[in-house]
């Protein structure tokens, strides 16, 4: 498909989504409804993915570097 | 697709159609068993073939098939499978959605439904399909039963029409949509038209015979047309003898009780049509179903019924009838007639040969699916046919040896009870019926059953370039192009309807309900120049809906070794 514009190319994949989705033979009502639950769980997604995510990488850091890293070099070492 | 108590087996086995509900499991299974069955020996390399991905079956045998016999049903994208389930998904939410607010008066109800005084009987509009109906077709129902008001020939006027309350409702606007390219007709030679030779002919003898007699066969309703239209009928098929009967859904329903009775098995292919299973249903006999066009599930169920007989008593069954159709209208597939042939005599069945789509549409000499693989006529012991496609008129024969066709004329439900058959349609039948064989001194008839097998290898060809999924055989006339996701279903007969083209599609229950297909009838009328623009036009649609699904480009087809001890094995 060659399209003239992104804003084709956006009412081409918004179409895409209809038809995968099967909502293409929805009431436009329904069509909505569909819609504001997608986006808003999407939009959810991406919310509480940008709040935790930084964090649980943090902890994850921490945990990991806990076992693998910030070891004393040599415990022999300690001792003299 | 309702089943009461009455219609359903006391044996409770799978009748025929009743196997295609859902999907079937056995899908993949099926191709590769047919892929396996033309491989031997089969033992080796078992492992790597299950893991291959096999679209096309090929079998080529010098004794057995004259022409390579080359039949693809591409297996669905594993992705797109995914998506088509979660679309049903989707709108199977919004369906009880609706039967909520429906059920609590929100919303009005437009559909029948339980009455209040028969509030406490069984519930009549409870099971799935009424479900199907009311919550997902009735949404796309617009690609449906459009009305038309021309001859349906290779081009036809719709009645535009538009619906104010989504598709509960239809209003015409009183315009014509002109000079819709028809890829939907089972108009495969042309016939259906409304001047020439045929149309003339008919006119005429509505004049001498009138309409109709309103009286059946054996009381005062025969006429010389019906007696002059048997014979050419039976010299047609090249066989002793044919009776034709007004309605070609009758000539299966009444005429297989008449054929087979309690004590008889009936072998019937799983996808065999809606009149067929009724027909064997009626019969009484036991009914078991092989495999699409698998012979080698044939095979099993036949040494199974001789080795084993009737089930408890174990006597030997009085008769066993194979049952097959010629084309299947749903897969465009074509029967694997000789290998029938081959079985049947082996194990001395007998065979019941459907050819309402082939009758024709195929052969050399349009003498359908026994034409086509060169067979006698005489092996298959009941033709059966319909005049409704190739010849544009109405109603059904079955022909076969005297004997049986005088019992059939004695017995038959249809034969004693139908009204006979009205006078101009038999005309019709004669005077398409002579052209097909050239008695009428010209070659129309001939040039017409060649430019349908021209069309389809066209036709076929070129969307199998394209990148569509197209099942059957690829000189089969009947063309599926899957779809699969139900929205699709809606979107492309109605954007192929906006590009003047008018097609079927087709989806649960008539086919499995991930399967949703288009279908396409190729006809001898439709001219090149109509064929490209409807394929520029399916291509275009294609495009935009995305539905290029095959990963198996057009490629030259190979031909494996076959040998013709490939029964022998059916223990796996």
């Amino acid at each position: 498909m060659n399209f003239k514009n992104m804003r084709e190319y956006l009412a081409w994949l918004y179409y895409q989504y209809l038809l995968i989705t099967g909502i293409y033979v929805l009431e436009p009502w329904e069509k909505s409804i569909f819609n504001s639950i997608f986006f808003s769980a999407i939009a959810m997604v991406i919310y509480t993915s940008y709040v935790f995510v930084p964090i649980h990488v943090r902890l994850a850091l921490e945990f990991f570097s806990g076992i693998f890293g910030s070891q004393p070099e040599s415990t022999v070492a300690l001792m003299n | 697709m309702t089943e009461s108590p009455a219609t359903k087996p006391a044996n409770g086995e799978v009748v025929g159609r009743h196997a295609r509900n859902g999907l079937r499991p056995d899908r993949n299974g099926f191709l590769k068993s047919l892929h396996r069955c033309h491989e031997w020996p089969p033992k080796k390399n078992r492992g790597q073939q299950q893991d291959e991905e096999e679209a096309q079956t090929t079998s080529h045998d010098g004794s057995l098939y004259n022409r390579p016999f080359i039949e693809s049903f591409e297996e669905t994208p594993m992705l797109v499978a995914v998506l088509t389930y979660m679309g049903y998904g989707i709108l199977t939410i919004f369906g009880y959605l609706r039967d909520f607010l429906r059920h609590w008066k929100i919303e009005k109800c437009h559909i029948a439904r339980e009455k209040e005084e028969q509030k406490d009987f069984v519930p009549l509009y409870q099971d799935f399909e009424n479900f199907y109906t009311r919550n997902l077709y009735m949404r796309i129902r617009d690609n449906w039963n459009r009305p038309i008001c021309s001859v349906p020939g290779a081009k036809m006027d719709l009645m535009e029409r538009v619906s104010p309350d989504y598709n509960w409702t239809f209003k015409h606007t009183g315009r014509a949509v002109k000079d819709v390219i028809n890829l939907g007709s089972y108009n495969y030679l042309g016939f259906a038209e409304n001047t020439g030779l045929c149309a003339d002919a008919a006119a005429k003898v509505t004049m001498t015979y009138g309409v109709g007699v309103a009286s059946t066969r054996q009381e005062i309703g025969n006429l010389d047309r019906h007696e002059e239209m048997e014979k050419l009928v039976a010299k047609f098929l090249g066989v002793e003898a044919a009776m034709a009967f007004g309605m070609g859904f009758a000539t299966n329903s009444m005429n297989i009780p008449a054929l087979t009775g309690k004590g008889c098995l009936i072998l019937s292919d799983e996808l065999n049509h809606a009149s067929l299973v009724l027909g064997a249903r009626l019969s009484g006999s036991t009914i078991r179903v092989f495999k699409h066009n698998n012979m080698q599930s044939l095979e099993k169920l036949l040494r199974e019924a001789i080795v084993h007989g009737q089930p408890r008593t174990h006597r030997p069954w009085k008769k066993i009838l194979i049952v097959v159709e010629g084309i299947y209208s749903m897969e465009g597939s074509i029967v694997r007639l000789p290998e029938v042939v081959a079985l049947k005599k082996r194990y001395r069945a007998y065979l019941y040969l459907d050819e309402a789509h082939s009758i024709g549409a195929l052969g050399q000499r349009g003498r359908g699916v026994v034409d086509y693989f060169g067979l006698d006529p005489c092996d298959v012991d009941v033709l059966m046919g319909t005049f409704t496609k190739s010849f544009g008129a109405a109603g059904g024969y079955i022909a076969g040896k005297r004997e049986l066709i005088e019992y059939l004329r004695s017995h038959s439900h249809s034969a004693v009870y139908a009204t006979s058959m009205s006078p101009p349609v038999v005309e019709q039948i004669i005077t398409s019926m002579k052209c097909i064989m050239g008695e009428d001194g010209t070659t129309i008839g001939s040039d017409r059953v060649r430019q349908l097998a021209e069309n389809t290898v066209y036709f076929r060809t070129r969307l199998q370039e394209m990148g569509f999924i197209i099942y059957g055989n690829d000189d089969s006339p009947v063309v599926p192009m899957m779809l699969y996701m139900p929205a699709k279903i809606g979107a492309f007969g109605r954007e192929m309807l906006k590009r003047n083209i008018g097609v079927v599609v087709v989806g649960f229950p008539a086919t499995p309900i991930i399967e949703s297909r288009a279908r396409f009838c190729i006809s001898a009328a439709h001219s090149k120049d109509m064929l490209d623009r409807a394929l520029s036009a399916i291509s275009e649609v294609g495009n935009l809906l995305q539905l290029k699904y095959s990963r198996h480009r057009k490629q030259p087809s190979v031909t494996r070794p076959f040998d013709d001890n490939v029964y022998e094995d059916i223990d796996d």
